[in-house]
């Protein structure tokens, strides 16, 4: 499959060019990364052309990196069933950027991108609902990035006094423990980040 | 006569409804008893699985999986366990793909045999139900005999499976297998050709292909529509290429449709499981790779490396190198997709879940639009909804 995956990415990179970022295999799976800008092209181009007809959408999916200036990765996983070939096409925004909403193409985009738009914060440009999905009505804040807290911010109750469910600061019984169990077993054969801990070594 | 203008009704469908498969709420707009617009609202039974597992070890990580689709907890297991091994490099052995598989089909019989019953209950026959929850019982005691759990299996691990089968659990399902198309028969003979179920699904949530394709329709929902479109045999993983069986297709894409598609699979499904019964070789369930599969109880007892590879591996679990991947299985539903980000640790980076059922039940509007009331329950209920792995 890699070699078909070469091939095709060559085909695309020739037909496309100066749109992409880059192009390659990666364990066997064709990567493409692109700008927001040049998104609604690409995926045109991959779901209308005859080799290519990536006419499914399989999933949206954002991803944080709160270290990138670029923070977020909007990625698009497509499947051609006609020729049974995957990609994934990526994008990288920063908070206060947007990306193209892709619902004209896809009708299926427009709740991945709500999605993505809900746990992230990445605005989609176009889309015409985007409301929040998964999360509570009147929740604040995008939970899935990385320095969104894993308990959250507020919990909900039941008040016998008010007769309705309440909402509180959440309030932990234990502070919230992280175990790192990160040891120099087997870890030292790669280099990697420093072990906690082992900052004397170094 | 005066022309009466009618204001379209708003109405609240679920969250509590029982035709709403769990916690599904729909803001229906009604022309009279014609549906005009639904709005679902999902995310009810939001869990925060993905953010979960960020903060898990890889090993830690499989049980949410049983949670996500809980009528079929294995396949999507087996989404995740494919994914790590394939960021791993790591190899399964014969004895191990082939228990992988059986369970895989044996998960889709116990899948499709709450959803064929349930659905019947949608549009009015309880008897199904009650007849399929006995089968189901069956199947969910080999479940147990394997796992020691009943529903939430924690069975396949990276590199195989927990543990290799237990004496005699191959002859008893090939005693179940032999008995078990009697039961497809029983649950035809009731539904297939009875007036009622053909009047309420016949011509009822129609998808044209293209439609199907557009709206990321996958598993029994686009196979109805016409698509011979089955990951088991377009890219197939473990050893659904060494199996013979068929993919049954719809010709019209209706309600109807995917009820046949279902029991159809459900015969191919046995199929499978004769095969792989007959075929299972011997050798280990699981990987013999001991920086990921923890040795066996008995060798620990006997090897010091043993006990450092079981301590190590239950406390930090095992570093998987660097790297993304989408991997998919053919779930019950549809296609179950795990896209895995690794940054070198021994925990996900990223894993986000791609539910079947979720583009499915977006699709909700542009399939009821035109219909009944009633009809919108029988497309629900055709989807074969379960709020675990949408809500997530």
């Amino acid at each position: 499959m890699t070699n078909v995956y070469r091939e095709l990415g060559d085909f695309i990179s020739a037909a496309l060019g100066a749109s992409l970022e880059s192009i390659e295999v990666k364990l066997g799976e064709l990567v493409l990364t692109c700008a927001p800008a040049q998104l609604p092209k690409v995926m045109k181009f991959l779901r209308n052309d005859s080799n290519c007809r990536f006419e499914m959408l399989i999933d949206i999916c954002g991803v944080d990196y709160p270290d990138r200036a670029k923070r977020f990765d909007a990625v698009y996983n497509l499947l051609s069933l006609k020729h049974n070939y995957r990609i994934r096409v990526k994008v990288a925004v920063s908070e206060d950027e947007s990306v193209p909403s892709l619902v004209d193409l896809y009708p299926s985009a427009g709740w991945f991108e709500r999605e993505a738009y809900d746990l992230y914060g990445i605005f989609f440009e176009g889309n015409p609902d985007l409301r929040r999905i998964l999360t509570d009505y009147g929740f604040e804040g995008h939970p899935f990035r990385k320095d969104f807290p894993l308990t959250g911010y507020v919990e909900v109750r039941y008040d016998e006094e008010q007769k309705r469910v309440v909402y509180e600061p959440v309030k932990l019984q234990q502070e919230f423990r992280s175990f790192d169990f990160e040891s120099p077993w087997e870890g030292m054969l790669q280099p990697r980040r420093p072990l906690p801990g082992d900052e004397k070594a170094s | 006569m005066a022309e009466t203008q009618i204001k379209p009704l708003t109405m609240n469908f679920g969250p509590q409804h029982p035709a709403a498969h769990g916690v599904l709420r729909m803001v229906m707009e009604m022309d009279g008893e014609v549906v005009r617009r639904i709005d679902p609202h999902v995310g009810l039974l939001h869990r925060g699985t993905e953010k979960l597992i960020e903060y898990k070890t890889y090993l830690q990580a499989i049980p949410y999986f049983d949670r996500l689709d809980y009528v079929s907890p294995m396949c999507q297991e087996h989404a995740f366990v494919l994914a790590v091994e394939k960021l791993l490099g790591l190899e399964v052995p014969a004895r191990g793909q082939y228990i992988r598989v059986l369970f895989d089909e044996i998960t889709r019989i116990l899948n499709h045999l709450l959803n064929i019953p349930a659905y019947a209950m949608d549009v009015g026959a309880v008897t199904p139900f009650l007849w399929a929850f006995e089968e189901r019982e069956l199947l969910m005691e080999f479940y147990e005999r394997v796992s020691g759990a009943r529903l939430h299996a924690a069975y396949y691990r990276p590199g195989g499976v927990h543990q290799d089968l237990p004496a005699g659990i191959l002859d008893d399902i090939a005693a179940w297998a032999a008995k078990f198309p009697r039961v497809i028969a029983d649950l035809e003979g009731l539904l297939t050709e009875n007036r009622i179920f053909k009047q309420r699904l016949v011509d009822i949530g129609v998808v044209s292909a293209e439609d199907a394709i557009a709206w990321g329709f996958t598993g029994p929902m686009l196979r109805a529509s016409g698509v011979p479109w089955d990951l088991r045999k377009a890219q197939p993983y473990m050893v659904y290429d060494k199996m013979d069986f068929d993919i049954p297709v719809g010709r019209n894409g209706d309600c109807y449709d995917r009820y046949l598609v279902r029991v159809a699979e459900m015969k191919e499904s046995l199929k499978i499981i004769n095969q792989c019964i007959q075929q299972m070789p011997g050798g280990p369930a699981s990987s013999v790779d001991r920086k990921v599969t923890p040795p066996p109880r008995g060798e620990m007892k006997r090897s010091m490396e043993a006990l450092i590879h079981h301590f190590k591996l239950y406390t930090e679990g095992f570093h998987v190198p660097a790297g993304e991947t989408y991997t998919a299985v053919e779930a019950p539903k549809g296609e179950f997709g795990v896209y895995l980000v690794s940054d070198g640790s021994n925990r996900p980076y990223r894993c986000k879940i791609r539910a079947p059922g979720f583009p499915h039940l977006q699709a909700m509007e542009f399939c009821s639009k035109g219909y009944m009331l009633a009809d919108s329950v029988a497309i629900l209920g055709s989807m074969d909804i379960v709020f675990g792995e949408i809500d997530r």
